[in-house]
């Protein structure tokens, strides 16, 4: 594409081309993925140890994917920055994973899956790739039984389910609050069988710091062995980038310390267009932020929404008192009170909303942060008088042992207290139906890609999500891309390698040259901060401007006044932060700009400039039923530049969502 | 809060280590044990001082990343992981001293960090249900009565942090390789491959350098996840039955 610098939109960004997914065949939903797969290229058993394919993440879509490649045949590299693939963030996911098996006969069906999850995401995903989704996942629930992941079960001996936030059937399966770790390990396992057969070599404490692009192919990485600090090039037919999602460019929030962006950005640098940068989710249920210190927020699992009532007092005088000495009378179930068919199981946007809304009025409860309270009840006194506490413990107690351990208090006595954090980021690399993304060969599954989940993830639908991808999509579309391979062999002189190791050592020599006054943390909480008024919750054209500035102002001063000691030649946790805030920082204005383009409400994106009269977010859909994706405008400041992918709805009807 | 930190700092795998004291003040009780070395990190940066290596990611005591020993227990005075204990643990004025795991079987990389990938060969050996991806039965298909399910759960929790090992006077493994033999061996699924499983795995964690099992119960009393050593009983008997079958 060529860089437009006349007319630039607010003087940030440009409008290209429309983009378009070519892959899914036409016809009608439920067929696409057969046809998909039957019309995919077979690739012969006896050539797939030829063809190689680095797998970069070791989380459920990652870790999924390099197993099941491995099982095919093909020669896998798969990469992990933790000290093993086990403790990829997946494992930290709690309340479940959904599948369309209609076990509780309550009238769940493929295709309700489908219709919640495009509803859930306010008719911003495509309907193919969600449908296929849906269309899979049973097999999901099946292939981690017989792995062994050990589900929740009924006496009877079968497996149970429980519902999630957002739905009104029993889809969710679950593993106590340990879902993510039981999928991981079943995944992690399956990968370590391969590593043992020799199909898949592992690379743990390894950061991929650069994507290697060679006649207009992904062909490779650069990675850095994070505990020599060698700078390796590894080479493969394709490359697929798993590495899960970017919510720590607010510096805050519910994932893992080293979650980051540096994989799909370097890609999007490279020329892969990042889809809907701007949405992010967040979640309603998390304990409130205590202190200046706290590194991060951890997440209640929704499950507790399940039987927890969520409160606050009606009169802001009363927001001080224990909460028990506070009669009925005196409370407000405000989400029961304001959505009564769906009550505490409203979507998380919309539960987010709500409390955000409470406390801004100043009901929020809790300790003073500054001079506000940031918090709501999340009161399990019903469900102890109902169920019996050992039920209670049964369901959810090591979340409520959690919650103890962390905030000092008892929630079998004292209603716990929650507030939204950033959670999730449906935004990612725009891919197509074979989730390839703008660079050809280059790949993008789980949360890294923007595909599945809209404007808003219904709960326990990223677990799904990234097993799909891992174990059923992947493994058929990369096979089509790999029998045209193996590609010419490359050498490690050819010019797109060289290049590409060039500007890995430039960056880590320029991040320790410049020896300043400020820690890189102290750059990430800044960061962290601006996203958080600016590209939070509520956005609005004046913030997302203002915001715009700060970060530009303060990535220059990153690359001015940073301070990175040690060397590059041995483990340098530093230096690994810095290269990932670097990143953050041009994540950041991108976040902003993309929000200040859509001019709507939707999903976990509420824009203060479009809602309906009584205060309810208002979607679009004349002018912005499409998926932003985003080309990179150049190392030279050059402005990013816009192509729209316009959804077209068949199966389903668009409407404004309505909880009410 | 003020206090002592008496803090193992070592350049390198073949470096020479030593325990080096850092004073802290205004620590929070709020604040986790990693926060709280977050918060030194950030000064001896700021003094031009190399900050401390030290492993974690969640820091929500699952991914088993952090593990420190602290004042000489596993993950200090608590039964939870090191990114879960609250400095409300301790009082104003202690002296604590830092330390990371000490086994022949998890070198020191740096600092607190070591190298924990002997477990990852020990699940290589054969911690695993080989059933290749797309060729699942139904899930309902095959009942598991609820005990059964519930053992196996309780095992499955092992987060493969290190601590029984650490806490162990003989760095035996057997906590972690018994929570993965009972996690597959109570599951139908688990099965056929029971026998070459445990004959499998218990070979590579003695040649993995990790010690034997003296029944000293350390192991258990130091985990995050509460795994029970009866693990270790189920896992002696797997293996006395395996050898039984001539394995
Ligand atoms: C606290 C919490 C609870 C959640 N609960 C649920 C739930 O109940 N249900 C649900 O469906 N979803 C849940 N989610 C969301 C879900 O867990 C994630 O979206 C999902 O696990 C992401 O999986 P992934 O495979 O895409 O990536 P991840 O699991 O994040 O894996 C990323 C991988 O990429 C690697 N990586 C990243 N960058 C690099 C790099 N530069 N170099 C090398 N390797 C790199 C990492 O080492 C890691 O192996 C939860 C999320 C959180 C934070
Ligand atoms: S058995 Fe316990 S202490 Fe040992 S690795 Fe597992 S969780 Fe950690
Ligand atoms: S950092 Fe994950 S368990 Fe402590």
């Amino acid at each position: 594409m060529t860089q437009q610098t006349s007319g630039l939109i607010h003087g940030l960004y440009a409008e290209g081309e429309p983009i378009q997914d070519t892959k899914a065949p036409p016809g009608p939903v439920a067929d696409r993925w057969n046809t998909r797969k039957f019309e995919a290229a077979l690739v012969n058993p006896a050539n797939r140890r030829k063809l190689s394919v680095i797998i970069v993440g070791t989380g459920l879509a990652g870790g999924a994917a390099a197993a099941t490649l491995g099982e095919a045949g093909y020669h896998v590299k798969s990469f992990c920055y933790q000290d093993s693939p086990r403790r990829a963030h997946s494992i930290a996911a709690q309340g479940g994973i959904n599948a369309a098996k209609n076990y509780k006969e309550d009238g769940d069906s493929v295709f309700r899956l489908f219709y919640d999850t495009v509803k859930g995401g306010d008719y911003r995903s495509r309907e193919s790739n969600v449908y296929r989704l849906a269309e899979v996942s049973a097999n999901i629930i099946d292939q981690c039984v017989a792995q062994g992941v050990p589900f929740a079960r009924e006496y009877g001996g079968l497996l149970d389910n429980r519902s999630f936030g957002g739905v009104q059937v029993s889809r969710t399966f679950y593993a106590r609050g340990q879902t993510g770790q039981q999928l991981l390990i079943g995944a992690y396992q399956a990968l370590e069988r391969q590593i043992a057969a020799g199909t898949v070599e592992m690379f743990s404490r390894h950061d991929m710091l650069e994507v290697i692009v060679a006649d207009g192919r992904a062909r490779g990485i650069i990675a850095r062995d994070l505990v020599t600090g060698e700078i390796e090039t590894h080479l493969a037919d394709a490359v697929v980038l798993a590495t899960g999602g970017y919510g720590n460019v607010f510096f805050l929030s519910t994932n893992a310390m080293g979650s980051n962006v540096t994989a799909t950005w370097r890609a999007h640098r490279k020329g892969a267009y990042f889809g809907n940068p701007c949405y992010t989710q967040i979640h309603p249920t998390c304990i409130p932020v205590a202190g200046e210190h706290q590194s991060k927020l951890t997440l209640m699992s929704e499950s507790l929404r399940n039987d927890g009532r969520i409160w606050v007092p009606k009169r802001a005088e009363d927001c001080d008192k224990d909460p028990r000495q506070i009669p009925e009378e005196d409370r407000d179930y405000y989400l029961e009170r304001i959505y009564p068919s769906f009550g505490n199981l409203v979507p998380r946007d919309i539960a987010s909303r709500a409390a955000k809304n409470v406390c801004d009025e100043g009901r929020g409860v809790g300790p003073k942060v500054g001079d506000f309270r940031r918090g709501v009840y999340l009161d399990f006194t019903d469900a102890l008088r109902r169920m019996s506490k050992e039920a209670v413990a049964e369901k959810y107690g090591n979340l409520l042992d959690m919650y103890q351990q962390i905030t000092g208090e008892n929630p079998y006595e004292v209603p716990m207290r929650i507030y939204p954090a950033v959670h999730y980021t449906m935004g990612g690399l725009w891919v197509d139906y074979d989730l390839q993304s703008s660079i050809p060969g280059l790949f993008v599954a789980g949360e890294a890609n923007f595909s599945d989940h809209g404007a808003n993830r219904l709960g326990a639908s990223a677990l799904m999500q990234g097993l799909a991808d891992g174990y059923f999509v992947l493994p058929n579309t990369i096979r089509d891309y790999l029998a045209k391979g193996p590609f010419q062999k490359l050498d490690e002189s050819d010019e797109s390698v060289v290049e590409a190791k060039a500007s890995v050592d430039a960056r880590l020599a320029r991040l320790l040259e410049i020896n300043g006054d400020r820690t890189v943390d102290s750059f990430h909480r800044e960061l962290g901060n601006i996203m958080w008024e600016y590209c939070g919750m509520e956005r609005s054209e004046e913030g997302l401007l203002k915001g715009i500035d700060l970060i530009r102002a303060l990535r220059d001063e990153f690359w001015r006044n940073v301070r990175v000691l040690g060397a590059a030649d041995t483990l340098n946790q530093s230096l690994e932060r810095a290269g990932r805030v670097a990143d953050f920082l041009e994540l950041g204005e991108l976040m902003c700009i993309d929000a200040l383009h859509r001019r709507e409400s939707c999903g976990g994106h509420f824009r203060a400039e479009s809602q309906t009269e009584d205060g309810e977010a208002l979607r679009h859909d004349d002018e912005f039923a499409y998926v932003a994706a985003w080309e990179w405008g150049g190392d030279n400041g050059g402005a990013p530049i816009l192509h729209k992918e316009d959804l077209v709805y068949e199966a389903v009807e668009m409407k404004q969502r309505s909880y009410k | 809060m003020n206090l002592t930190l008496k803090i193992w700092r070592q350049a390198g795998p073949r470096a020479k280590g030593e325990v080096v004291t850092y004073p802290v003040t205004d620590i929070s009780p709020d604040m986790s044990f990693l926060e709280m070395l977050d918060v030194l990190n950030e000064q001896l940066t700021a003094r031009g001082e190399e900050p401390i290596a030290f492993d974690s990611d969640c820091r929500e005591g699952i991914c088993g990343m952090c593990g420190l020993m602290i004042s000489g227990k596993a993950h200090g005075p608590e039964v939870t992981t090191t990114c879960q204990l609250h400095m409300r643990s301790f009082h104003d004025g202690d002296e604590i001293t830092v330390e990371p795991w000490r086994a022949d079987a998890f070198p020191v990389i740096k600092d607190l960090v070591v190298d924990r990938e002997a477990f990852d060969r020990i699940i290589q050996a054969g911690g695993f249900i080989s059933a290749n991806t797309g060729a699942a039965p139904e899930a309902h298909s095959v009942p598991v009565p609820k005990p059964k399910a519930d053992r196996s759960f309780m095992a499955a929790a092992c987060i493969g942090c290190g601590a029984c090992v650490a806490a162990c006077p003989n760095a035996s493994g057997m906590l972690f390789l018994g929570a993965k033999i009972t996690h597959l061996g109570e599951l139908p699924q688990g099965q056929p491959e029971r026998d070459a499983r445990v004959v499998a795995m218990v070979n590579q964690h003695d040649h993995e350098g990790f010690g034997g099992c003296t029944n000293i119960g350390e192991c258990s009393l130091a985990c995050p996840k509460e795994i029970p050593q009866d693990v270790i009983n189920q896992l002696n008997q797997d293996l006395r039955r395996a050898l039984s079958h001539g394995l």
